[in-house]
């Protein structure tokens, strides 16, 4: 809050420092035009490039053989089947992230512990493995050979090539989004408004629900909502868990490599419609509550 | 409510933070907690509030054992120092939080709970903010507010950190002497913590004046100004000037020179403690105590001298109040009689 104050009370005073210092008010830049534009340029051009025509193509490609072929590939047994296992293992992951980020935000942000620090980093793990790395070790503990594995598949649980190890992958993999938006922000507030809420009368959960969950609730959201842009659209360590068996373990990246692999390009872009349609649904919603975060920051 | 400390102990790591604390606390007084920072006045009032423990020692509320309740339980109003307020909700739902929050069993009927804010915002006379946003208030405002909220759940005791701390002087001003007057309204047992003398002496019943964990004295404002139980009170509360000395067989030396001064009780190296304006500025060869005078400021209506006075081993500068009018030039040798003093063992 403070910070945003100074900034704004330094900004006036460059204002009238400018208005005193020329009689012609002029904007201050120090890079002459022909520098600027050729930035501005290579900017858009690089984003246009590497962005902006891909998705197009995405999408022209899912087209490429009309409306009716576009359907064609979406509502076929196989690919239906990869959208709802996409949809189901986020939506598993999602909840559980949402559960171990609070938890882990909480405890970092407002209780002092040794290994703190730690954990810190253990969080950011997941963004410094390879997803594959990742799809290996889970196969490995709870493969066939694995280290829980006999355990599991003697009691009759299978969790390699089925629904828990793809779950279990995208968890990994996920985790950080959702601590990682937390984290900060909770720091930043303190606890001197569960204090105030506590000495007030409220009970631990009533503090949660009515003072920490309003405080933080639209960085939850979005680091939720990166959580599910990301969970959707793991690949690498799911393509090692899953097995790839068609209509049974194949999340929609999956089965999008599949059709690619057969050649059935026009199925395999119109899979690929629908991640790229979330990416941009992603993109628009993640603007509106990056507004909403700075909206709530100066107060 | 009266409430009993008994030797209360906190560290922090090995941080001492209380040291053996005991202190009553009279039903309906309002008493504050004095002291530089790190001096422990804030942990003992977070103890008293539940929000920190001892690590031993006792605390009752009116006879009864409060460390084997919750903070929920003791009905403790806490005012924070930067506010706390619930930075989503209005200045209304802020105070109305505690009653809402209370179960369904003991909880008012909505209409009461409106009838209770509206009655507490006249109180804090800021009646037309009830629609505001705390970000949309001053400090002043907030601090109101946070105020009104802590006395909406009708507390047994009103513990307030520092609550005029990040307030600009002026409005520090009006606020404290507004709380002794609200405080002479309700009566309800209030500890405030504060570093700030003037505000302390000003709206307490009785001060607690505290130093490395410890309480260096407990009395009313003119005790604590007028007769400094330790160096360290002397030192703390008010401006003090002191002087190395030292005490032979009941005779008292500055530098070389014999004193004229009682130091009953006091053997060795001792140090003479005097408030500027209790020192007579004397012709010299009258008093034991000469120096130079180093440097004259004016101060409204006032003059401040500092003076270099020869000590054992080197000299001291001391500082004296001098009405305008009768300054004394720079350079010039002068007699200091102190007029009134105290004497501490170094």
């Amino acid at each position: 809050m403070g910070h945003v104050m100074t900034s704004v009370s330094a900004t006036i005073l460059e204002a009238e420092f400018a208005a005193q210092a020329s009689v012609i008010p002029r904007p201050v830049r120090t890079e002459p035009a022909p520098v600027r534009w050729a930035l501005i340029t290579i900017a858009l051009s690089f984003l246009s490039l590497f962005i902006v025509l891909p998705l197009i193509s995405v999408f022209q490609q899912a087209f490429s053989r009309g409306w009716e072929v576009y359907v064609a590939a979406l509502v076929e047994p196989d690919a239906w089947h990869a959208i709802q296992l996409t949809l189901t293992a986020s939506a598993i992951s999602l909840v559980l992230n949402v559960a171990f980020g609070l938890v882990a935000a909480w405890s970092i942000a407002k209780f002092e512990f040794r290994g703190k620090g730690f954990l810190l980093t253990l969080i950011d793990l997941p963004f410094s493995v390879s997803p594959v790395v990742v799809g290996l070790v889970f196969v490995l503990l709870f493969g066939a050979q694995g280290f829980f594995g006999y355990w599991f598949i003697d009691n009759g649980y299978k969790i390699i090539f089925a629904l828990p190890g793809i779950v279990l992958a995208t968890v990994f993999v996920t985790f950080p989004f959702v601590a990682r938006e937390l984290i900060p922000l909770m720091q930043e507030q303190g606890t001197a408004e569960e204090e105030a809420a506590i000495t007030l009368g409220a009970s631990g959960w009533q503090t949660f629900l009515k003072v920490t969950l309003p405080n933080i609730k639209w960085a939850l959201l979005y680091g939720v909502l990166l959580c599910n842009a990301r969970a959707m659209g793991e690949f690498g360590a799911v393509s090692v868990v899953s097995g790839h068996i068609r209509g049974e373990t194949n999340t929609m990246p999956l089965h999008v490599e599949i059709l690619y692999n057969e050649y059935q390009f026009a199925a395999a872009f119109a899979v690929a419609s629908l991640l790229a349609l979330l990416a941009l649904v992603t993109l628009i919603l993640k603007s509106i509550l990056e507004y909403r975060l700075a909206e709530d920051h100066k107060r | 409510m009266k409430i009993d400390v008994n030797a209360v102990s906190k560290t922090f790591g090995t941080f001492r933070a209380l040291d053996n604390i005991n202190l009553n606390i009279k039903s309906g007084e309002l008493i504050s907690l004095l002291g530089p920072s790190g001096s422990g006045k804030t942990s003992l009032l977070r103890i008293i509030a539940g929000l920190e423990w001892p690590d031993s020692g006792d605390i009752r509320f009116d006879g009864e054992d409060a460390l084997s309740l919750t903070v929920k339980e003791r009905d403790v109003g806490f005012v924070f120092q930067h506010y706390a307020l619930f930075r989503h909700l209005t200045v209304a739902d802020n105070i109305a939080f505690g009653l809402r929050v209370r179960p369904r069993k003991v909880r008012k009927p909505e209409f009461a709970i409106r009838q209770k804010v509206e009655e507490l915002l006249n109180l804090v006379q800021i009646a037309s903010l009830a629609d505001r946003y705390p970000s949309q208030l001053s400090g002043g405002q907030r601090q109101r507010v946070a105020l009104a909220r802590a006395l909406a759940i009708e507390p047994r005791v009103l513990l307030l950190d520092e609550p005029f701390g990040a307030l600009d002087a002026k409005v520090r001003k009006d606020l404290r002497r507004w709380l002794r007057g609200l405080h002479n309204e309700l009566h309800v047992t209030s500890i405030l913590v504060t570093h700030d003398q003037e505000e302390a002496l000003e709206v307490s019943d009785r001060v607690v004046v505290m130093g490395h964990g410890k309480i260096e004295q407990v009395g009313t404002p003119s005790d604590v100004y007028d007769s400094p139980a330790s160096a360290f009170v002397h030192d703390f509360i008010g401006e003090s000037v002191a002087l190395p000395i030292t005490v032979e067989n009941g005779v008292a030396r500055v530098g070389e020179r014999k004193l004229s001064i009682n130091a009953d009780g006091i053997s060795g190296a001792a140090r003479l403690f005097v408030r500027p304006h209790d020192i007579e500025i004397a012709q010299p060869g009258l008093s034991a105590i000469e120096g130079q005078v180093l440097a004259v400021r004016r101060f409204g209506p006032i003059h401040r001298v500092d003076i270099s006075v020869p000590v054992d081993g080197g000299r001291t500068t001391i500082e004296a109040s001098v009405p305008a009018g009768q300054e004394p030039k720079i350079g010039e040798t002068l007699g200091l009689i102190p007029e009134r003093y105290r004497v501490f063992a170094a």
